[in-house]
């Protein structure tokens, strides 16, 4: 008694509060979305919504139960729930049937479930066990060697499983990773390589005047350029050095203007040939002045520039059609409403056509008509803003920072690693769930089938992100009990 | 602790949380707040809108007979995602259409350039209007061919093979018509000639809207809201005119063969009788699948059955016209009842020379008018620009034309019916042009005594003329409705027009009219001794081709009820054609028959071809009706 007590003290209620408005907000849009113009009964189990509400009802059972654990069994089990896990992704790769491509469900009668959605929990519990081990470092070879082995064995097997959305979430640990000790400067040099793919691919067709040239190339190796520039002056600051660069970059590009009235100047070459130049003058640096920077920048202007041509090539000669396809989608190479685009460009409009205050509960045609796909799963949140227009999209967002920024909150406030990295591994994950599937709704992310946490229809979705929510709490609990 | 330092990397991912939130936010705004179309898009997407074709207004005569109402048609449609196992062979042969054809038309279909609303789930229209044997033919082994489907649309018809000019037709909406007037979609069936087009508004009624919600694959999915936004169709209103459709088919049986027209108006109304122009044609020609060739056909027939002559064709009014200058030049104080001129066989001046006939000498006002005597009226017309009460011929001339115009001459009379012509009065600027500013004298304007020369009139308009002798001193624009279910005719159909004319000078050309018909050139006009006819023939000069027949006359004298025109082109002296058939026209319609002492005339007329190997109509052999 005095136990319950305390743990309803205990229990931090701004995350319960979102996490309720959460469930209801999405249970209300999930009914909205399946709703047909036949359905008269709701409530009705035949129907999504009466489902979901089955498993809503599960969830908080389950929530329940968790808070009535201790807390402490979950560090004690993590590697052997981890294993376990394992073992089920294994074995779901050879058993399970067919759907959709992929064999990533186990289908018991009626009920079917993926072990991929534990496979995270797993992950983030054996995580936080492995990294709050006394004496653990990420400067250590041998620890980042477990810890990308705990991360990517699952990444595989689920890779394996043919399910890549999910096996995509695995990669948001690196975010986790950062907060305990990933150098940042791989953070960000993964965020340039990434922006420079973007850049490079849509734009290498498009000619920078005439039909001369490639504008992706041109703005690509810029910016390498000016990273390279920068990066001089920040890590050794070498004025001098930078002015050259400059002076060369202004000297070049002036002369190909001037030429540029009787020739066709190719501006991209020029590029080209000062990025190369100046890497060789930096290693020239390194060998005379014997400083690590110079090689470091050298060579990541040039890798930069290998994977901004490879990449073009990486897209032509190794992606397949369809992947082609949805990437070009994306990026808006393509503008092809009736072809692959179609989910993307009628979730536009869904969204579009919601206006400020919205259309109004069950008032969304979008989404009424069938227009949208997967519109209770992956496209929920097209119901959102179709029918609660940009207010309710705005404030669903909104709800998410809140529950994030609740969670870190929670993560810095106790001096556990265990919970720190459980409940960072765990902001981790929602992020990039609610990035890649807002994202994708939104037509600014490739199409990648995952759910947005506590909205999307679905029992695996809904309770492997209760459990993980509930965990965190329970530690939360745990970690403010023992302090008492 | 350890970690102190990377504890600040918290404000790095709460700062990432937070530029996720920021840019999914501006997304939205550029979506939501920002661009308007996807509202569009998405009712396009969402609300199919199934238009309810009302009605349209049925049309009867005078006497309420029926005369255009509307019967089903039917367009054969298909569904592309419905059709299996079709055999295109018995396809073809049952609807009668070649292999060819059908796959061109499936193409059209499928092609978005083309056929803009294509959507493999729903109907789309195959072929318009199929005949009523391909029809039951179909319909027979409809269940063979899935896919394939039967719509019901409304298209006219006509109770009888006679006034096609006047009643016009329907047809499918110009791409003009639907820029300026947003009523319209294509497809629509709207009025395209003769009433049909000039009461188009009115016979129309509103389309009604049911807005039906469509899904993803163009499914149906039921009514929007209930219905609560659907609007029912209206009908559209009936309307009668004022034909009367048996003078009508009379007039256009006395004419067959012949190149002319007839108007026929109720004087004290304005109300078109009859309107006949030939060649004509049959008006169900206009109707259905066959419309494009037969009305290419008919365009292309040299004799121009299309073209509607008794508001369209421009003549000079011959001797018609002298009644008009009688008036004028009594009211202007050059002619009296009395003035007397002698004529010997013609109007002769130097070289210059106008032929008249033979006839007593010398003729007073009405007895010129009684005989058409030319020498009279040029000598007036010639008295009157050269007057001394004027300053000069120029302004002399210009009352003369200010006066004709008041009798509705020179510029359309504003009938309720398309196209109609402006006919045609000189101007001093004619002149000029022609002899050169100031040098043109009453000699070189003499045709215009008599109806030739610059003077050109339609034969409503001439009716028109008519229609104002008879009423002595007023006229009512001439139109062919009577009246609207449940409206109001165009209140310009109730007003009098009164040309600056004396009441008793018209006393004086109805007298010389009614001599006409006595003794003069209308002797023919004449029929039974209860009715009062009054007439003037008129020989419109059409060279090098042979002359006009005209003649205009009304009936009774007194409250007269039908006021009279007719023309046949290149067929003589306005007694040997125009006359007969004016006056059998008048009599049926004063007396709802032919005497038997005139049924021989009436049979005469019937059977007289002017035109050489050709039809009685036109050059079509009409299928049977």
């Amino acid at each position: 008694m005095v136990r319950k007590i305390q743990l309803s003290h205990l229990l931090d209620k701004w995350v319960i509060l979102i996490f309720l408005l959460m469930i209801i907000f999405g249970w209300f849009n999930v009914y909205g979305a399946s709703y047909g113009f036949h359905q008269t009964n709701f409530w009705s189990f035949e129907y999504r919504s009466g489902k979901q509400l089955i498993w809503i009802a599960c969830a908080f059972v389950i929530g329940g139960v968790i808070l009535l654990l201790d807390g402490k069994y979950y560090e004690q089990l993590a590697y052997i729930f981890y294993a376990a896990v394992l073992v089920l992704l294994a074995v779901t790769i050879v058993i399970a049937p067919n759907i959709k491509g992929s064999h990533s469900w186990l289908v018991f009668g009626p009920v079917s479930f993926q072990p991929a959605e534990l496979a995270k929990l797993a992950t983030a519990l054996a995580l936080g066990k492995y990294i709050s081990h006394p004496g653990f470092s990420l400067s250590k070879r041998q620890d980042v060697w477990w810890v990308f082995g705990i991360i990517l064995t699952p990444f595989v097997l689920i890779i394996l499983q043919a399910e890549t959305g999910s096996a995509l979430v695995f990669m948001a640990f690196f975010l986790m990773l950062y907060r305990e000790g990933l150098p940042g400067i791989l953070l960000l040099i993964v965020t340039v390589l990434i922006v420079l793919f973007l850049i490079v691919l849509p734009l290498s067709e498009v000619p920078i005047y005439g039909n001369v040239g490639s504008l992706g190339f041109l703005i690509a190796l810029s910016i390498i350029f000016l990273i390279e520039i920068g990066a001089v002056v920040a890590y050794e600051r070498d004025w001098k050095t930078a002015r050259y660069f400059l002076l060369a970059g202004v000297l070049l590009f002036g002369i190909g203007l001037l030429l540029q009235m009787s020739y066709d100047v190719l501006f991209n070459q020029i590029a080209l040939i000062l990025v190369i130049l100046s890497s060789l003058y930096l290693i020239s640096l390194y060998i005379y002045k014997r400083k690590r920077a110079y090689i470091w920048i050298a060579l990541f202007a040039l890798g930069a520039t290998a994977v901004s041509f490879s990449g073009d090539y990486f897209f032509d000669h190794v992606l397949e059609q369809h992947q082609r396809t949805r990437i070009e989608v994306v990026l808006g190479m393509k503008n092809d409403p009736q072809g692959v685009g179609y989910n993307v460009n009628q979730s536009k409009i869904a969204i579009g056509s919601g206006g400020f205050w919205g259309k109004g509960f069950l008032q969304g045609t979008q989404t009424k008509l069938k227009y949208v796909p997967e519109q209770d799963t992956d496209f929920i949140f097209c119901t959102v803003g179709e029918e609660h227009g940009f207010l309710g999209s705005v404030t669903v967002l909104i709800l998410y920072a809140l529950l994030l920024f609740r969670l870190i909150l929670i993560a810095e406030s106790h001096r556990d690693t265990f919970l720190r990295v459980y409940a960072y591994s765990i902001v981790s994950i929602i992020l990039f769930h609610v990035l890649i599937n807002v994202g994708m709704v939104l037509g600014l992310t490739p199409v990648i089938g995952i759910p947005l946490p506590f909205f999307s229809y679905g029992g695996s979705s809904l309770w492997s992100f209760t459990v993980m929510l509930f965990i965190l709490l329970r530690l939360d609990v745990s970690q403010k009990m023992r302090f008492r | 602790m350890v970690n102190d330092k990377l504890q600040n990397r918290k404000f790095v991912i709460g700062g990432l949380i937070v530029l996720v939130v920021i840019i999914f936010t501006i997304r939205l705004l550029s979506l939501q707040v920002f661009t308007s179309s996807y509202k569009v898009l998405a009712d396009d997407n969402a609300f199919y809108k199934r238009i309810l074709f009302p009605s349209r207004g049925l049309i009867y005569d005078r006497y309420g007979k029926l005369l255009v109402y509307n019967r089903p048609a039917y367009d054969i449609m298909v569904t592309m995602k419905e059709i299996t196992n079709l055999d295109t062979m018995d396809f073809c042969n049952t609807v009668g259409i070649t292999k060819d054809w059908f796959d061109q038309r499936m193409n059209d279909i499928k092609d978005r350039h083309i056929n803009q609303g294509y959507s493999p789930y729903t109907p789309q229209v195959f072929i318009t209007q199929v005949l009523p044997d391909d029809y039951a033919r179909l319909m027979e082994k409809l269940f063979h061919f899935p896919g394939f489907s039967v719509q019901r649309r409304s298209v006219r018809d006509y109770a009888y093979d006679a006034a096609a000019h006047t009643l016009g037709a329907i047809g499918e909406v110009s791409r003009e018509t639907i820029e300026n007037d947003p009523y319209y979609k294509p497809g629509d069936y709207v009025g395209i000639t003769g009433v049909e087009k000039s009461y188009e508004s009115v016979l129309r009624g509103e389309k009604g809207v049911q807005i039906l919600l469509r899904d993803s694959r163009g499914r149906i999915k039921g009514s929007y809201d209930d219905g609560k936004y659907d609007k029912q169709p209206v009908t559209g209103k009936d309307i009668t005119l004022g034909l009367d459709i048996e003078l009508q088919m009379l007039g256009e049986k006395l004419m067959q063969g012949k190149r002319g027209s007839i108007v026929a108006i109720e004087p004290s109304t304005g109300q078109i009788l009859a309107m006949v122009s030939a060649p004509s044609y049959d008006p169900e020609l206009m109707v259905g699948r066959q419309r494009s060739q037969l009305f290419q056909q008919l365009n292309t027939d040299p004799e121009k059955p299309l073209l509607d002559r008794s508001i369209m064709g421009r003549y000079p009014p011959g001797s018609t016209f002298k009644a008009a200058n009688a008036l004028i030049f009594q009211q202007e104080g050059i002619t009296t009842k009395d003035t007397k001129v002698a004529c010997h066989g013609g109007y002769f001046v130097g070289h210059f020379k106008v032929g008249c006939h033979i006839h007593p000498s010398p003729l007073d006002l009405e007895g010129a008018i009684a005989y058409s005597c030319n020498t009279y009226f040029c000598t007036e017309f010639r008295a009157m620009l050269d007057s001394k009460k004027f300053k000069n011929i120029e302004q002399s001339f210009n009352i003369w034309r200010k006066d004709l115009l008041t009798f509705g001459f020179g510029a359309k009379l504003g009938i309720d019916l398309p196209n109609e012509n402006n006919g045609s009065i000189p101007t001093t600027k004619t002149y000029d042009r022609k002899h050169g500013k100031g040098r043109w004298k009453s000699l070189n304007l003499v045709s215009d005594a008599i109806g030739q020369g610059e003077v050109i009139a339609t034969p409503l308009q001439i009716a028109n003329l008519c229609a104002l002798v008879a009423n002595r001193g007023y006229w009512i624009t001439p139109h062919i409705v009577r009246s609207i279910e449940g409206g109001t005719l165009d209140p310009r159909y109730d007003v009098k027009h009164v040309p600056p004319i004396d009441k008793w000078y018209y006393t004086n050309v109805v007298e010389g009219m009614r001599q006409s018909v006595i003794y003069g050139t209308s002797r023919i006009a004449s029929f039974g001794d209860s009715i009062v006819v009054c007439g003037k023939t008129g020989t419109s000069q059409n060279p090098p081709h042979k002359d006009h027949s005209i003649f205009m006359g009304f009936a009774p004298m007194n409250h007269p009820k039908i006021a009279i025109m007719c023309i046949v082109e290149n067929s003589g002296f306005g007694a040997t054609y125009a006359a007969p058939i004016a006056s059998l026209m008048m009599e049926f319609y004063l007396t709802r028959k032919i005497s038997p002492a005139r049924q021989g005339l009436e049979t005469t007329m019937e059977n007289t071809f002017l035109i050489p190997n050709y039809g009685s109509k036109n050059s079509i052999v009409a299928p049977a009706r």
